[in-house]
């Protein structure tokens, strides 16, 4: 799709440490449904109920893309839904990470030869997480948000 | 002053499917409502007539994530119709059992939500506690937490053994008396009687013209089941009440919901005790033989109808899908008009829907055409703001 070209990859990193050892600690979450089948949706909440609880972790979800460190994709994204998710993607603030959550938001799946979506979330937003699974296990998506604060705090 | 008017909707970070919906807004109230469909449309059923009758099966869960098992079995008596295959009797004890747990585990997931509407977050937190038991026993017979996989054409893929049975007993046990504990909480507590008893109001006539289905046209009344109306898998050898309440408002919407948990349960209990020994497959050939069929699921969500038409070969022909939510959504329209501001959340996941908070709104001021974006967080405090000012 070529959509990807217009956003580099290259982040600036913070150089204060202080910043990068906040964001780490309690990096904020915003979760889009891109056209997914709720499948993973419902695990990505179940990691926030008591048994898995992603808070502990400093996780927290929040509704508004300005708030938001990590946007959370699920689903192949639709055409429909194209257009916000890249302006949900612009709307956040840098350095932004992303996760796409589930088979579907990695290559489209179960969906693949549809006309009315385009396939995995990179071929919309650069990713930086993948986690696999239809639906991935909570233990999956906290793990796959782990990957990204490491990424946060300077790994890779 | 001037009607508003407040595009809610499509994305939000919650949980379900993104839909928009245009609320036409005169001082608190809303005046006119008008949904707006397709952010999530993958095209599922063109897909499926380029894929077999046998791998249209795990398309047909991934139709919706919650009552995945409710889709998949719907396409499979479909499909078994148009070959004329008699599923073995165990199968469909086990279809049964499967398809009740399903029920549960949305209806926590439900009650979870809807309270988190409400401000209620601890109820949210309980209910998905609890939530994770059913999971825990869903995983235990099919091997995953969401999307089973356990249905296919001819019976099902997994059995259940004795050790399992035993481990069922004893979660369902506790299950109970949790959904009597949510029943206590529910019909007492002040927070969730204030903000849903005499909400979203759906009266029996509309309900009927409407077509509303599922635990939404229950709550007003009409008793409608498939379960009970036109019996399939094994539900005709399985007593079970059908629950209504005559309450018309997102209160008898809970309770509906509350007291189908309990009934599940002893629907399940029942089918573990009578369930009878045998095969539970038996092989489907690959090509169908043409004709069309139809079949009725009840989902935890309502009534699930899907329709195949095959011309002779291993592919169908064409595959027609119709879900609850899209048959409530014109009874949720009607709901809207003249609820407050404040209560919107409340009412849309009172029928249980594929979208259940708004994640955003926007305020177009008819007069200067200035948008003001509210985000999801934005609104619920509005919401439980408004209600501590009464």
């Amino acid at each position: 799709m070529g959509l990807a070209d217009g956003y580099s990859c290259d982040r600036e990193e913070p150089k204060i440490g202080l910043i990068k050892w906040a964001r780490g600690s309690s990096p904020w979450v915003l979760h889009f449904n891109s056209g997914s089948c709720n499948g993973c949706d419902i695990e990505f909440v179940a990691s926030k109920s008591p048994k898995y609880d992603l808070e502990r972790f400093g996780i927290l979800v929040k509704g508004s893309p300005r708030h938001a460190d990590i946007l959370a994709v699920t689903g192949p994204v639709s055409r429909q839904a194209r257009s916000r998710l890249i302006r949900i993607y612009e709307q956040m603030p840098e350095p932004k990470y992303v996760i796409a959550i589930g088979s579907c938001a990695i290559t489209g799946a179960p969906f693949t030869g549809s006309y009315s979506h385009c396939g995995g979330v990179k071929n919309v937003i650069p990713v930086d997480v993948y986690v696999g699974g239809c639906p991935p296990r909570p233990e999956a998506i906290i793990n796959g948000m782990l990957k990204v604060i490491e990424k946060m705090r300077g790994g890779k | 002053m001037k009607p508003f008017k407040i595009p809610f909707g499509p994305q939000h970070p919650g949980l379900e499917e993104p839909i928009n919906f245009m609320f036409e807004v005169e001082d608190e109230r809303v005046i006119d409502v008008k949904p707006r469909l397709g952010y999530v449309h993958r095209g599922i059923e063109k897909i499926g007539e380029s894929r077999t009758f046998h791998q249209n099966v795990y398309l047909a869960e991934r139709i919706c994530g919650i009552c995945s098992f409710a889709h998949a079995l719907c396409y499979t008596q479909t499909v078994e119709e148009l070959l004329g295959i008699d599923v073995p009797l165990r199968a469909k004890f086990i279809r049964t059992i499967m398809a009740e747990m399903e029920r549960i585990q949305n209806h926590y997931l439900w009650l979870g939500l809807t309270a988190k509407e409400m401000g209620f977050e601890t109820l949210f937190m309980y209910a998905w506690r609890d939530r994770e038991a059913v999971l825990g026993i869903l995983e235990m017979i099919s091997g995953k937490r969401v999307n089973y996989g356990m249905t296919t054409i001819g019976g099902v893929r997994r059995d259940i053994t004795e050790e399992m049975t035993e481990r069922i007993e004893k979660v369902l046990t506790h299950l109970e008396t949790r959904a009597k504990y949510y029943k206590n909480v529910c019909t007492r507590d002040r927070t969730i009687l204030k903000r849903t008893v005499g909400i979203g109001i759906l009266k029996p006539r509309d309900a009927v013209s409407l077509c509303a289905v599922g635990p939404t046209a229950r709550a007003s009344g009409i008793s409608e089941d498939i379960r009970a109306d036109e019996p399939y898998a094994a539900y005709s050898e399985v007593p079970f009440r059908v629950i209504t309440y005559r309450g018309c408002d997102v209160a008898s919407r809970v309770y509906v919901r509350i007291d189908e948990i309990v009934e599940s349960i002893k629907i399940i209990r029942h089918a573990l005790r009578n369930m009878p020994k045998g095969i539970i497959r038996v092989t489907a050939s690959q090509r169908v033989p043409e004709g069309e069929a139809i079949s009725r699921v009840e989902a935890p969500r309502g009534e699930n109808l899907h329709y195949v038409k095959s011309d002779g070969g291993d592919k169908p022909a064409r595959w027609k899908v119709r879900a609850p939510t899209l048959a409530n959504l014109l009874a949720l329209c009607k709901m809207l008009i003249g609820v407050n501001i404040a209560d919107i959340p409340v009412v849309i996941a009172g029928i249980d829907p594929c979208i259940a908070c708004a994640e955003r709104i926007v305020t177009v001021d008819s007069k200067t055409r200035k948008q003001r974006v509210w985000s999801g967080t934005e609104l619920w405090r509005y919401a439980n703001e408004w209600y501590q000012k009464r």
